[in-house]
């Protein structure tokens, strides 16, 4: 029947227009907001929050955007409504005074009425003209129209007369919200849905197991994409928050920035530079395996390299945390000090899963960290699963989208387990997975360590066992041999005895270089003794070769002196070389 | 279905009626639109029958003065409010069911309980 009657409207072909509510999430849900000039229904059961809803929206309207507001209360009066919400920050009262909203209280008393005769509910119309004039108002809220009903017994005429007020409300373009009570099986007690074609949000509000969710779904959004998951909400000191779920898209900004988990072993596991920047990290396994442990030095480093670090703790006060973690070289004291590091601690059983979210919400964007860190996770949970995945997603999505790295621990109950069922599920939101889990052997106790995924990068295999100290943490690597992951003591034998065979290795080794270097020394020596040899038979040899050639000149010499002596014949012919000879004697 | 007007002149009626008393009335309308005029003629006759020169009537159009509206808190019309004697009447529609305003007006004896 109303989209028969909203049918007309030619505008439909264009975009629907969007008011901005102002109430936190609820416009990224809905893509902006309620429609513009338009009634929408905000429905749910008692104390489900729509009156809260609607009044936020009016307020925010007024001081945000500029757009006054009439609140036609019929529950309950202005004083009363403006002492309701005087806890959630909104000073009704001071904003009619500076004419940005107009209180107008509609009481119907079923006791004084008679009715006789025909009537419509003109006044109605009259008293809601004359407020919106008087300021100017461009939204209106209605909370609860649906007392009428209460108050008049011809309720077909008042169905009439509501069709007639949305189709006013449209008429003058005010943006209205109107709460209506849930009914039984209905979405509202009256069927006011089947007037309101445009946008109809239902609140829930629902206990398990002691703890209370609110919800909020949209219903119905004519003609524009929203999220149709129910999607928690809380109400606090602040006012309303929706908080919006999984953006439907994973179209978060990836980075290839590395940032260090803090532990050098770990990071050698991981490519040797450790996690991506914005990615989400979880650390599973059993009690007192070293998670937390990891998560302070993953906090540490953050702080140590100048970035801002949130940490939640769900298990420990943060000064047992930080004096723990002391105990394995961590000091956290001194960053937070520097205000880098934000240790935060509630108790995981304090409030429902969305109220952590919340806090978590807050604190981000309060202390705008670039890394966060939830130790334990599964402390959040208490009894669902599903919540727990569902959480996780909408918390691993929000910190991507702002770029935040999360660190995340989850204690897991059995003992010597391979992965456990449960963490199956929330194996797709986690980019990278570190399993940490404990060896019994030999009577020993021994902690140990693998990369079981790591998105992008080609992560290490290797198990490696986890030693704390007081200088931090070394992931050795473990013995593999003969089928066996040794550890602990028997890890350390097994290196004693690899040492003294090295030991045992090395010192041959040096013998036989000795050995060796010994011959080379004697060969030399002897080339040594061979070469001087050589040189002295050489130098001999070369005196003899002189000896002789002197002998033999001497000897020429003495036959000419005896050739020239014997004289006589050969005079002429040796006369000169005698003459010559001879002047040289007779001189 | 005794229907019997009070007749004393002040104070209440032997049988608990305001018939005696002065009663303060006013009409809320919105313009003259044919259920106002029929009220405003069916509430002329009425006076005239049973309360004649015992009554003060008031026609408050909220067209013209909205701002009446709040403090009677009127949202139906037309609105037939005794405002004297006390407590306040609200008597809605166009009057046609004169028993059933002589009722309301606390001029004639509960029909029936209700």
């Amino acid at each position: 029947m109303g989209k028969n009657r909203n049918g007309h409207a030619p505008v439909s072909a264009e975009r629907l227009e969007k008011a901005l509510t102002g109430i936190a999430g609820f416009d990224e849900v809905t893509n902006g907001g309620v429609p513009k000039g338009r009634p929408t229904i905000v429905c749910g059961g008692p104390g489900c929050g729509k009156t809260m809803f609607a009044v936020e929206f009016l307020v925010r309207g007024a001081t945000e955007y500029n757009e006054p507001g009439v609140l036609m209360t019929f529950e309950e009066t202005s004083e009363e409504m403006a002492k309701n919400v005087a806890s959630l920050g909104f000073d009704l009262k001071g904003l009619a005074a500076r004419k940005k909203v107009v209180l107008e209280y509609v009481r119907i008393e079923p006791a004084e009425i008679y009715e006789t005769g025909e009537y419509d509910l003109e006044g109605l119309f009259v008293r809601l003209q004359h407020a919106v004039d008087r300021i100017g108002a461009k939204r209106v809220v209605l909370d609860t129209v649906e007392a009428i009903f209460s108050g008049f017994g011809n309720a077909g005429l008042l169905r009439a007369e509501i069709r007639r007020l949305f189709r006013w409300l449209k008429d003058r373009g005010l943006t209205t919200v109107v709460t209506a009570e849930k009914g039984e099986g209905t979405l509202t007690r009256y069927g006011l849905e089947e007037y309101v074609s445009d946008c109809v949000i239902f609140l829930d509000h629902r206990v398990t197991d002691q703890i209370s969710t609110r919800r909020l779904r949209v219903v119905k959004y004519r003609g524009t994409s929203h999220i149709a998951d129910e999607v928690p909400f809380l109400i606090d000191e602040r006012g309303f928050s929706v908080l919006p779920s999984t953006s439907m898209k994973l179209s978060h900004v990836v980075s290839n920035q590395r940032v260090s988990s803090g532990v050098a072993d770990l990071d050698e596991m991981l490519e040797g530079k450790g996690f991506y920047r914005g990615s989400s990290i979880l650390v599973s396994g059993t009690a007192g395996t070293g998670k937390s442990t990891l998560a302070a030095h993953f906090a540490q480093q953050t702080c140590r390299d100048g970035e801002r670090c949130l940490y939640v703790a769900l298990e420990e006060s943060p000064a047992q945390a930080t004096r723990n973690m002391k105990s394995v070289g961590v000091d956290l004291e001194k960053y937070v000090r520097k205000g880098l590091l934000r240790f935060e601690a509630w108790r995981p059983t304090q409030s429902g899963l969305e109220m952590h979210l919340l806090q978590i919400h807050k604190l981000v964007e309060q202390h705008k960290p670039t890394a966060v860190v939830i130790d334990p996770i599964t402390n959040l949970l208490l009894g669902n699963r599903n919540e727990l995945h569902s959480m996780l997603m909408r918390l691993i999505d929000f910190l991507k989208t702002k770029q935040i790295t999360g660190f995340f621990t989850a204690l897991t109950s059995g003992r010597n387990k391979e992965i456990e069922e449960s963490d199956v599920g929330i194996s797709s939101l986690i980019d990278t997975w570190i399993f940490a889990r404990d060896v019994e052997l030999n009577g020993e106790r021994n902690r140990c360590i693998y990369v079981l995924k790591s998105r992008g990068m080609a992560h290490s295999n290797q198990v490696r066992e986890f030693l704390m100290s007081k200088e931090g943490i070394r992931l050795l690597p473990v013995y593999v041999g003969s089928g066996a992951v040794l550890t602990g003591s028997a890890r350390l034998s097994q290196e004693a005895r690899e040492r003294a065979e090295n030991v045992l290795r090395q010192q041959t080794k040096v013998e036989q270089r000795r050995v060796l270097e010994g011959k080379r020394k004697a060969l030399e020596a002897q080339i040594e003794a061979m070469r001087s040899e050589f040189a002295q038979e050489e130098a001999r040899v070369a005196l003899v070769t002189k000896q002789e050639e002197r002998r033999e000149r001497d000897l020429s010499q003495d036959m000419l002196e005896m050739v020239s002596f014997r004289g006589g014949a050969r005079q002429g012919k040796t006369g000169e070389r005698n003459g010559r000879v001879g002047d040289g004697y007779e001189g | 279905m005794k229907a019997k007007v009070g007749e004393s002149k002040r104070g209440k009626g032997a049988n608990g009626t305001d018939g005696g008393r002065l009663m303060e009335l006013r009409l809320y309308v919105a313009g003259q639109t044919p259920k106002s005029l029929t009220a405003l003629a069916n509430l002329k006759k009425i006076c005239a029958e049973h309360l004649e020169g015992r009554y003060r009537l008031h026609v408050i159009d909220l067209l013209k003065t909205p701002q009446l509206a709040q403090n009677d808190q009127i949202l139906a019309i037309p609105t037939l409010v005794r405002k004297l004697p006390e407590p306040i009447r609200k008597i809605i529609g166009d009057l046609s069911d004169q028993n059933r305003v002589l009722v309301g007006l606390n001029l004639l004896e509960t029909e029936g309980g209700k």
